[in-house]
């Protein structure tokens, strides 16, 4: 599987404006859901996933970066997008470092092998150092967008 | 250095996603061996088992198998102890 196959370009955030975790994670779904990636009305819902599952258990593995997750009934097809905070955002990560960047997952239910797959390819790329550096100096969505271009012309 | 190793195979519908890997990335951590998971086939993998990343990375879905080994003195414990995540499904279906 390919970044670009579920990263919704336009729905990347080059700057968040939110600086806590619950807003971070509601802007990252309205983005979603202006791209047209989500139903408008169901952000509220969705942010409320997220939520819940980040105090299950942070998504923040470490590293600057977290990966907030959901499988939802109101999800049809998986999306994603990626936002960025020049400040950081305190997530609870595991190593109680602050966030820089945020990949936001969106699943269908019934999908558990596609979620997983996808887990794969952002994982894959996030634990290279060079990625992270890279993804935490692309201050434009263009910069982003060929970043992950690059991503996934690698093998 | 004692060694031991287990497969299994990943028998919860929803694999090994996020919460199972951090899961068994605690219980990892109990011990002192080190932990690898292997994963052989189309992708094959070697994960850090105290690595949340590593082990999300091995994107294990149900029926996958795979190979937990340790390395160090409680290797023996640590095996059964994390094999045993597997057989409980992680508390999932």
């Amino acid at each position: 599987m390919k970044l670009k196959e579920f990263i919704i370009s336009e729905a990347i955030v080059p700057q968040i404006t939110a600086t806590d975790r619950n807003a971070a994670l509601r802007e990252l779904a309205t983005s979603l859901a202006n791209a047209g990636a989500l139903p408008v009305d169901a952000v509220e819902e969705i942010v409320e996933a997220l939520i819940k599952r980040e105090q299950n258990g942070s998504t923040g593995f470490g590293k600057g970066v977290a990966v907030p997750h959901v499988k939802h009934a109101k999800i049809t097809r998986i999306a994603g997008t990626i936002g960025r905070s020049a400040a950081g955002i305190d997530f609870a990560a595991l190593d109680h470092q602050p966030v820089f960047t945020i990949f936001l997952l969106l699943s269908p239910e019934n999908q558990p092998q596609q979620h997983l797959q996808a887990m794969n390819i952002v994982f894959s790329n996030l634990q290279k150092d060079i990625f992270r550096r890279f993804l935490r100096q692309s201050a434009t969505r263009e910069a982003i967008v060929d970043l992950l271009e690059e991503a996934d012309q690698r093998p | 250095m004692p060694t031991a190793s287990r497969d299994i195979i990943v028998s919860n519908s929803l694999g090994l996603h996020a919460r199972p890997a951090m899961q068994f990335v605690d219980t990892a951590n109990q011990f002192r061996s080190k932990v690898t998971v292997c994963k052989e086939g189309e992708q094959p993998y070697q994960a850090d088992g105290k690595s949340v990343m590593q082990m999300i990375i091995l994107a294990a879905t149900e029926g996958t198998p795979l190979k937990i080994l340790a390395e160090g003195d409680d290797a023996e414990i640590a095996v059964k102890k994390l094999a045993q995540l597997f057989d409980d499904k992680f508390g999932e279906e």
